[in-house]
């Protein structure tokens, strides 16, 4: 893998006695798309403010190809922003907003109209040179604002929720966007959010932060399949997180009843967290499945049926195509793969939390 | 629709004492003693004591609302970058003047300023020469940016207040130190404060006449004094409200200036 071309070392950040980061540790690799993911008030912003500049620690030390820039002032950094809410200066043209960091840096004029247009039809908006920007859509805003900062050819873009005001449909094509504009300028993004939909799109590493620790750094595959503990779980998609006694190895006691797992070396008779996604409860016949239960809510959601069984005194959410009336009675069988078995969490930061995103 | 009535006192209001002194001011500008339509009014501005009037009265309403702007400009600045509490608090110490009477004020102003008034004696106890302000222009711009200082600070406080934190940030994020960024992003979106303090200012500095009387005796004439002296002292109405209507004219050239520029509306936010 490319070496390490963020690295943060022990970051801690409080405002008076608000612990926003505690001892963080993170690197980004060169060329990495990077999300910082997790719920208002985790750090993820502050984080992103440290690395370009907005913040400074209380302690530790933001290592950027090997030099410190702890200190440095946001203009002497060799990276860009895409502010929330887009950030333009309203009071210049397209063309004036996007030549603004080349004109800052002395670039003669046609290096600077190259830019521009270059900028424009990577971000597919040719021919606004000369609007305002307060006459350009949500969405055409967005894209001047990553417009503006990509023509300083930054070895690294720092995103802030870039597409937190835009409506649904415009950000599922945002997404697609910046997904291809990582490819084309082949560049370090480092991208915050708190949707998680957006994080298991785009990334190829995602941070689940939650009160200002680190919670699991891993691909999408490896947060959503195995989560480490009951915060990520429950914050990336929809999770039944059962409290449950680890038998031995490859037994566990779910709800009183025995199921096969694939994990080991949790120990005997030992207190763990259960994991199990809702499209991997199979509803069957009562008598077929390893725990017996009754349809109690039936959603339709389009593409499946969202499902809430009871069995063994626990409220199951099950996701399946296939349709249950209320009222019938079923059995669940779990493929021991898709049981997730998780240690307890030891602090309290690491405990679920509800979300109300 | 059916609330219309209940306009009806403002409209009362409004034609009693806006409407109807205007048609007056207009009737006698054009007209003379005998009642008969002239232009000798208006065109009595160009006589030269009347020209020298507003010729100082422009200057002198120029050079304070200039230095208005140079004090008002980082105070709001200040006033912006301080955390609510202490914001608050600073911003009540500069509006709690305002909240006393306006002659009140001017009149204190007299009184440290006169020749043997506070100021003088404090400095020959200190054994200086005294110094003699009172009576000078200089006490007339010295009240003017008192008096209006105020209404300079806040519309650009205003519309300070309104640029986006990260509208500054990203300008720092694409290279520029804090001079650039000041002078290239946070000055020209304060431009529309600056223009509505500009106004706010200017005018009533061009209309002041307590100010001239109080600070600058009976020797300095400003345009107010003679529109005033013509109706209380000489008794020319006729030729008062002539002057009158010339100086309205400046005065809508000044606003009409400043509404093409100000499009936002931060000034009407007071």
């Amino acid at each position: 893998m490319s070496n390490k071309l963020i690295d943060l070392q022990n970051i801690s950040k409080s405002y008076g006695s608000n612990i926003i980061l505690d001892e963080m540790n993170l690197y980004i690799r060169e060329n990495e798309f990077l999300t910082l993911l997790g719920p208002s008030g985790c750090g993820k912003t502050t984080t992103l403010r440290i690395i370009g500049g907005f913040e400074t620690p209380d302690k530790g030390q933001v290592i950027f190809d090997k030099k410190d820039i702890s200190k440095l002032p946001p203009n002497k950094r060799q990276l860009n922003t895409v502010f929330q809410k887009y950030a333009l200066f309203t009071h210049m043209t397209i063309a004036e907003n996007i030549a603004f960091g080349l004109k800052i840096k002395n670039k003669s004029k046609t290096y600077i109209d190259d830019k521009i247009k270059y900028a424009l039809k990577l971000v597919n908006l040719d021919g606004f040179d000369h609007r305002m920007p307060d006459s350009l859509s949500g969405g055409q805003q967005q894209r001047i604002a990553i417009a503006r900062a990509i023509v300083n050819e930054p070895k690294v873009l720092l995103l802030d929720e870039p597409l937190g005001a835009l409506d649904l449909k415009l950000r599922q094509d945002m997404q697609y966007e910046l997904i291809r504009l990582k490819n084309e300028l082949g560049i370090t993004f480092i991208y915050v959010t708190h949707d998680q939909e957006e994080a298991l799109t785009m990334s190829d590493t995602i941070v689940v932060m939650n009160q200002g620790y680190i919670q699991q750094i891993g691909t999408p595959e490896d947060i959503y399949n195995e989560p480490e503990n009951a915060f990520v779980a429950d914050f990336i998609g929809d999770s039944n997180i059962i409290s449950s006694t680890m038998v031995r190895d490859e037994l566990v006691d779910i709800l009183g009843a025995k199921f096969t797992c694939v994990d080991t070396g949790f120990g005997e008779n030992k207190p763990v967290d259960v994991v199990i996604r809702p499209e991997d409860v199979e509803l069957t016949a009562p008598e077929a499945g390893t725990i017996q239960g009754v349809v109690t809510h039936i959603i339709f959601k389009g593409v499946h049926y969202e499902m809430e069984v009871t069995a063994n005194g626990f409220e199951w959410l099950v996701h399946s195509t296939k349709m249950y009336e209320v009222g019938t009675k079923v059995g669940i069988y779990i493929d021991p793969f898709n049981i997730q078995i998780m240690h307890k969490p030891v602090s309290e930061d690491e405990e679920a939390v509800s979300i109300d995103e | 629709m059916n609330r219309k009535w209940m306009s009806t006192p403002y409209l009362v209001w409004s034609i009693a004492f806006i409407i109807i002194p205007l048609c007056m001011v207009f009737y006698y500008g054009f007209t003379d003693k005998t009642g008969a339509f002239t232009l000798a009014n208006i065109i009595a501005i160009t006589m030269e004591e009347h020209m020298k009037a507003l010729w100082l009265s422009m200057l002198l309403s120029f050079i304070s609302t200039i230095i208005c702007i140079l004090l008002a400009y980082p105070l709001a600045l200040i006033l912006c970058n301080l955390s609510v509490n202490q914001n608050s608090f600073l911003v009540l110490i500069f509006i709690l003047p305002m909240w006393m009477n306006f002659l009140l004020r001017t009149l204190a102003w007299q009184t440290l300023l006169e020749k043997t008034g506070v100021i003088n004696s404090i400095l020959t106890s200190l054994h200086l020469p005294p110094l003699t302000i009172i009576n000078t222009p200089y006490a007339i711009i010295l009240g003017m940016v008192y008096n209006f200082l105020p209404f300079m600070v806040l519309p650009i406080y205003n519309s300070l207040s309104k640029i986006d934190p990260n509208v500054v940030n990203a300008a720092r994020d694409l290279g520029a130190n804090s001079i650039q960024t000041f002078f290239k992003v946070i000055f020209p979106l304060s431009l529309p404060g600056v223009i509505s303090g500009i106004t706010m200012v200017f005018v009533p500095a061009l209309t002041t006449f307590v100010i001239s009387n109080l600070l600058g005796g009976s020797k300095i004439l400003l345009i107010g004094n003679v529109i005033e002296q013509e109706f209380t002292q000489t008794n020319n109405w006729n030729l008062g409200s002539g002057l009158s209507i010339v100086l309205m004219i400046f005065i809508i050239i000044s606003i009409i200036i400043s509404t093409i520029t100000d499009k936002d509306g931060e000034g009407s936010s007071l």
